[in-house]
């Protein structure tokens, strides 16, 4: 009984020691903090970083033993000292005060104020870390978002709750696509409380200024919170991010009850970070350098969307993320792709043909389409067209392809049809303007359009009455 | 339990601790951490020290606090009750978790893993006084209106005399409902209730060879790469191929009696669909719920990884468990990657020395032992069941060069490819008739060929062969066009092409085609290889195969997967008929 004594006294001790100051670190490296002789600390608490000049930073402890414990300094620990370090270990975990008022407001990665606008008073202290949710407790997403863009709505439609990234590279308008969904996605039929919760990890400057000037324009500005956490800040600042971010996501859909969007870019530079640390403390890697628990990971931010059944709001992910060298395959889009509902695949070939936005629809899903479309939700010619439009432009591939070959005179007429069938899908259907918003009817009409440019038994997908009602129309 | 402390936290790194102060901790022991009493497993004893696999988040543990024993292994509890519910990783029900902390999950709560509270109709089967034996039905108890759960005596009781044997009635799971006289004179009351390390297979008399298929209703898996009960398959595929669609379509339509489904790193809206859907959806079969079938584990990527783990056994333990009662149960694992995957991260905490791509060395061991509990097997009570692994793969980038996918393949003796070509046209279910392959063939001719006039395995050598010969064609055709062919080569891809379209391709989501009875597979077939047959005979006589492909009944051929019900299957055999007379009328008149 002995030790349960001495635990329990442990305990209580510990209590009355959060909060006090130790100083002296043991060792510092990269954004990491080991400190020695310390009372006992718990896995994940928050740290109160005091820095030689008085100044304070957050932290969050990795590892704790008897002997040492581990802190990752999120603002990066530029001048800290070992004799002059000071720390606070809090006794609970990483929380982020929430509100409403953060709608409106600038944050950095931990959400406090960048934008010159006095600090920010929450009302709910909340773990950022999140705490997974029942799956018995979710609704299964079917709401239907119109974004006004045709390849999206049409081939890879997006639901409320979906969580749906989209696979860009370097120099892709997938910016622009991005602030084009936020300005124009709506559930049709419901004046939905929406708004905007925008997190930016290791962005530079003219993308924020892009982003918040989109927003201004639009006039949403208002209602959307945005944590950036800039190119030039410390990188560690990254690994928190999505985080805060999707904690207030979460205060707003399901305490408030507001239908909340998330556009989160770019999730490659928060796994760099993530590979950053795990180099530092000297973890085994796995696939090119990434820390094993990765997947672990994001699923851990991806899968904090969805919505829950008796609550009336929602999160939409929308993560943008670079592949390196636009290589689909690279750990952090293929395990991206393992764990979100479907992706929106860039080509940078069609943004060179001048086609915006460049998406090569074969690639791209949505897993959570099939329910949230057809008669009553869409239109019901909705899920065969689609499923026709994928066969038909996956064969103008291979004509293509063949074309190359024997020249495009020797195609046979039919070939020749679904050449030309391919050019106005990319140049009318996916082509659209930066602020054009077309309304699903519209979307579908202009598929059937694509279509008219084949022979009609080639619609083997579409039912007879189908044809009947809108081919060649 | 909270008395017995076996040591305290040493280090805390995510979900591994080390705990020191060992006193008589057990290897495999389940342990409960701290005042919040987070569950927890030892996996090594070395030095005094031990290192324990918490199975909920670790924030918040400390240094110092209390590791408090149980006495035995991780375990489930074997009950009536188990059918319809959904578990999390480690058998806690996760309907009485949301009753208990609302639409998240907290931590540190435990839970029976059935309704110990429920009365259940009890019948016994034999009378006090028999001398029982493991494994040995004593009663049985209506579970479902479509499971006779079946009472066995434990497998730790070789033999005993059941001394008293409580009369029909209502009773609880609690309740004593037999007493044993064991060989050495001790008595010993039994109830519904058993537990059962997960790690640990049943026993069983002995196993049987496999002769029956596990008939799924996707004719291009019965038809081509068919699976005997028993048996396992590897369902390997990049992300967006369909593992997910074709495991929930085999779980939905396969002859099993019993499901239990996985999700092992999933996505929670996924099993979302599945706890809707399933209730739903009616057995062709019986008419009923299929939900009356079936178990559901859920324990999605965002849940705690060393859970994650766990799950793969939590579910065979229980299809183990119904199997002894001679039941035939097929566990869908989807996917077996992320188990892979907890390994490698748990693996990574205790700082073991990685193997390939980062994964522990041990891992195709692991891969084997889950695999090897699989079978057709003569249960200890003398009955027959069967226990058949469907586990998907998810290889990072979709290339099958990688660890758990090869090692997989060592281990299951079907395969069935995914293929992102198909998939991006749309083509479902995507599996690839090149890659794909079964070596239960053999053993399942006999049943296929009783249940086709004997036709099943000649037609099905033909139809691969066919393929085989497209796919060189095909690159000729790349090469010089297809107008370069002859018409008897041309009308290869043509028919090709039609038995994709025709066969191959099915879509879960109509009411007809997403079950395809053997007999209309069989039929459908037959109708197909009739088309190539008769066709050719016309090519080789003069007819252009524009002719032949324009036909009415060709048309017709390509729709029937959707047209044809399942009860009126002579509508094939008209298909047949009119195909066969129109392509004699067209040979007639260029014979002449």
């Amino acid at each position: 009984m002995k030790t349960n004594t001495e635990s329990l006294m442990a305990q209580s001790d510990r209590r009355l020691l959060s909060g006090r100051e130790y100083r002296g670190a043991s060792r510092i490296d990269g954004p990491l903090v080991y400190m020695r002789n310390t009372h006992p600390v718990g896995f994940g608490e928050l740290v109160e970083v005091v820095t030689p000049d008085g100044a304070r930073r957050s932290g969050q402890v990795l590892d704790t033993s008897d002997e040492v414990v581990v802190v990752q300094v999120f603002e990066g620990t530029d001048s800290l000292t070992l004799p002059g370090t000071g720390m606070r270990f809090m006794g609970e975990p990483l929380t982020l005060p929430v509100s409403e008022q953060m709608l409106g407001r600038v944050m950095n990665g931990l959400g406090k104020s960048r934008d010159g606008s006095g600090t920010i008073h929450g009302f709910a202290e909340r773990d950022v870390n999140g705490v997974p949710i029942n799956p018995t407790a979710r609704e299964y997403p079917r709401d239907f978002i119109q974004t006004g863009i045709s390849v999206i709505d049409g081939m890879t439609t997006l639901i409320q709750g979906q969580k749906l990234p989209i696979f860009s590279g370097n120099g892709l308008d997938h910016n622009q696509l991005a602030a084009q969904i936020a300005r124009q996605a709506k559930v049709r039929g419901s004046e939905g409380d929406f708004c905007i919760v925008f997190a930016a990890m290791g962005v530079k400057h003219d993308v924020a200024r892009f982003f918040t000037n989109s927003f201004e324009e639009s006039g949403v500005l208002d209602n959307v919170a945005l944590f950036l956490s800039l190119a030039d800040d410390p990188s560690i600042e990254r690994t928190i991010t999505p985080k805060t971010a999707l904690t207030l996501a979460e205060h707003l859909a399901f305490d408030k009850g507001k239908q909340v969007l998330v556009i989160m870019t770019d999730m490659t530079n928060y796994c760099e970070s993530l590979r950053e640390i795990g180099t530092m403390r000297g973890e085994i890697p796995s696939r090119k350098g990434y820390p094993g628990y990765l997947y672990s990971n994001l699923a851990e931010i991806y899968e904090r969307s969805g919505k829950i059944t008796g609550k009336s709001g929602s999160i939409t992910q929308l993560p943008i993320l670079s592949m390196p060298n636009d290589d689909i395959s690279h750990p952090v889009p293929d395990l991206t792709g393992y764990i979100t509902e479907g992706q929106i695949v860039f080509e940078r070939g069609m943004q060179a043909r001048g086609i915006y936005p460049p998406i090569n629809c074969l690639p791209s899903l949505s897993r959570l389409m099939k329910d949230g479309i057809g008669e009553g939700m869409t239109r019901e010619d909705h899920p065969h067209l689609a499923n026709q439009l994928f066969a038909s432009y996956s064969h103008v591939k291979d004509v293509q392809n063949l074309a190359s070959v024997i020249g495009e005179e020797e195609l046979t007429t039919l070939d020749q049809q679904y050449l030309e069938f391919g050019n106005f899908f990319e140049k009318r259907f996916v082509n659209q303007g930066f602020d054009e918003d077309r309304s699903i009817e519209q979307t579908l009409d202009l598929g059937w359009d694509a279509l008219g440019k084949l022979p009609s038994e080639e619609l083997q997908r579409l039912s007879d009455e189908e044809i009947a009602e809108h081919y060649g129309r | 339990m909270k008395e017995r402390i076996i040591g305290r936290v040493k280090r805390v790194n995510g979900p591994v601790l080390i705990v020191k102060d060992i006193t008589n901790a057990m290897m495999m022991e389940m342990v409960r951490i701290g005042e919040q009493q987070l569950v927890g497993e030892v996996v090594k004893l070395y030095d005094g020290l031990a290192t324990v696999q918490v199975y909920e988040d670790a924030t918040g543990i400390c240094p110092g606090d209390n590791v408090y024993g149980s006495g035995m292994s991780l375990s489930v509890e074997l009950a009536p009750g188990l059918i319809g519910t959904i578990y999390d990783g480690i058998q806690r029900p996760l309907e009485k978790l949301m009753e208990a902390s609302g639409a998240f999950i907290s931590r540190g709560l435990s839970y029976d893993a059935v309704d110990h509270g429920k009365q259940w109709e009890f019948t016994p089967v034999v009378e006090a006084g028999t001398i029982v034996y493991a494994g040995m039905v004593i009663a049985t108890v209506e579970e479902t209106s479509r499971v006779q759960h079946r009472i066995i005596i434990p497998p730790q009781y070789q033999e005993a005399t059941l001394s008293e044997i409580v009369p029909a009635g209502s009773y609880t799971v609690d309740e004593v409902i037999a007493t044993l006289v064991l060989p050495d004179g001790k008595q010993q009351k039994i109830t519904m209730v058993q537990k059962w390390p997960i790690r640990i297979p049943r026993p069983v008399a002995s196993r049987l060879a496999l002769k029956q298929p596990l008939v799924t209703g996707l004719r291009v898996i019965d038809t081509l790469f068919p699976l005997a009960k028993g048996g396992t398959v590897a369902i390997p595929g990049g992300f967006g191929t369909g593992k997910t669609m074709t495991q929930h379509s085999i779980a939905q339509w396969c002859d099993a009696d019993i499901i239990v489904y996985i999700g092992c790193g999933e996505r929670g809206n996924e099993m979302t669909d599945v706890l809707r859907e399933f209730p739903l959806l009616v057995d062709p079969r019986t008419g009923q719920s299929l939900m009356e079938r079936t178990i559901l584990i859920a324990n999605t990527s965002n849940m705690p990884v060393s859970a994650r783990e766990a799950s793969i056994y939590t579910g065979i333990t229980m299809a183990e468990y119904y199997r002894d009662q001679g039941y035939h149960v097929a566990i869908m694992a989807d996917s077996t990657s992320r188990w892979a995957e907890a390994l490698r991260e748990l693996s990574g905490r205790m700082e073991e020395m990685p193997a390939e791509e980062g994964f522990p060395a041990y891992l195709p061991t692991r891969i084997a032992q889950f695999y090897e509990r699989a079978g057709f097997m003569r249960n200890l009570s003398g009955s027959d069941g069967s226990v058949s692994i469907i586990g998907a793969v998810s290889p990072p980038g979709g290339d099958f060069s990688e660890p758990v996918t090869q090692h997989t393949k060592r281990f299951v003796r079907c395969f069935w490819g995914l293929d992102r070509q198909l998939a991006s046209s749309r083509h479902y279910p995507a599996i690839s008739w090149l890659d794909s392959y079964s070596e239960y063939l053999g053993d399942v001719t006999q049943w296929w060929n009783d249940h086709s006039d004997g036709s099943w395995y000649e037609n099905r050598l033909r139809i691969m062969d066919l393929l085989q010969k497209e796919v060189r064609l095909q690159q000729i055709v790349k090469l010089v066009g297809p107008d370069a062919l002859p018409d008897t080569q041309n009308f290869i891809l043509e028919v090709c092409s039609l038995f994709k379209t025709a066969f191959l391709q099915q879509n879960a989501f109509d009411e007809v085609d997403r079950f395809c009875s053997v007999e209309k597979q069989v039929k459908m077939l037959a109708v197909i290889l009739a088309y190539y047959e008769k066709g050719m005979e016309a090519i080789n006589k003069g007819v252009p195969m524009v002719k032949i492909r324009r036909l009415r009944a060709v048309q017709e051929m390509a729709r029937m997967r959707l047209t044809v019900k399942g009860d009126e299957l002579d509508k094939i055999d008209k298909i047949q008929l009119r195909l066969e007379r129109s392509i004699d009328q067209i040979g007639g008149i260029y014979e002449n």
